[in-house]
């Protein structure tokens, strides 16, 4: 039996669950960069900060950019 | 194809309330997501305070202390000390006739204090059963992450001083 075809509305609801779903993945990843950072740091390694700094703003970087795509596709398919 | 939306016309409150029933998916959606990024700006901001710190702290200098002298304890036995400040507790072992090993008393996983197990030759954490090797110090069993910071001895004619306080690489399990 074929698939009824997508309205606009939830093709828009689609992208923007797939982005959350990124969005948290990266999220977890930078959770656990943190701690094991901090753990690294307790225990008098400093050479891991830099990198993880660098590694977590790559990150953030990410999710500000799924969050500016999520931003546009709800205000290109919400009813006006 | 342009990352950013085009400038709203719409009221703010427009954004943020939409008056259609079907909208209400797409706000709840965009604001659980802003709340999303929000946290992930925490993280970045976490790992950025650990950075400043590991800039800013500095080698700490410890003092020289005689804390034993080497007769006073016999062999299999245990001195406990305060070093390098009068809050931190330390275990002075004695291994053999001529050798002796000193290291912080708080467990490196949740700081217990470890005691001296003479029948298992190794100390241990009563809280959460970790043991470490009295030899360096690292870790041999339980949750402990990391060794136990070793005291530096030496010894000065019929006296052992401690001279710092040395934080071991990462455990070596098995
Ligand atoms: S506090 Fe020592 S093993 Fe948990």
């Amino acid at each position: 039996m074929a698939e009824a075809p997508q309205t606009g509305q939830n093709k828009g609801l689609t992208a923007i669950d797939g982005a959350m779903a990124l969005i948290v993945i990266l999220l977890l990843v930078q959770i656990w960069l943190l701690t094991t950072t901090l753990e690294t740091f307790l225990a008098g390694y400093k050479e891991t900060a830099l990198p993880a700094a660098i590694v977590s703003g790559l990150i953030l970087a990410a999710c500000v950019g799924l969050y500016f795509f999520i931003d546009r596709i709800d205000f290109e398919h919400r009813t006006r | 194809m342009s990352l950013f939306r085009r400038p709203s016309a719409d009221p703010l409150w427009r954004d943020e309330f939409s008056v259609f029933s079907d909208d209400e998916r797409y706000v709840t959606r965009r604001q659980f997501a802003k709340f999303l990024v929000l946290a992930s700006l925490g993280m970045f901001v976490g790992n950025l305070w650990i950075l400043v710190r590991s800039w800013f702290t500095r080698q700490p200098v410890y003092p020289a202390a005689a804390i034993a002298r080497a007769d006073e304890i016999p062999v299999g036995g245990v001195k406990l000390f305060l070093y390098p400040t009068p809050k931190d507790q330390c275990i002075l072992v004695r291994t053999g006739a001529d050798e002796y090993a000193a290291y912080s008393q708080k467990c490196t996983h949740l700081s217990c204090a470890v005691f001296y197990s003479a029948q298992h030759g190794r100390l241990e954490c009563p809280c959460h059963n970790g043991a470490f090797s009295v030899r360096d110090g690292s870790v041999l069993q339980g949750p402990p992450p990391r060794p136990l910071p070793r005291v530096v001895l030496e010894r000065r004619g019929n006296e052992l001083v401690a001279l710092g306080l040395k934080i071991q690489p990462e455990a070596q399990h098995g």
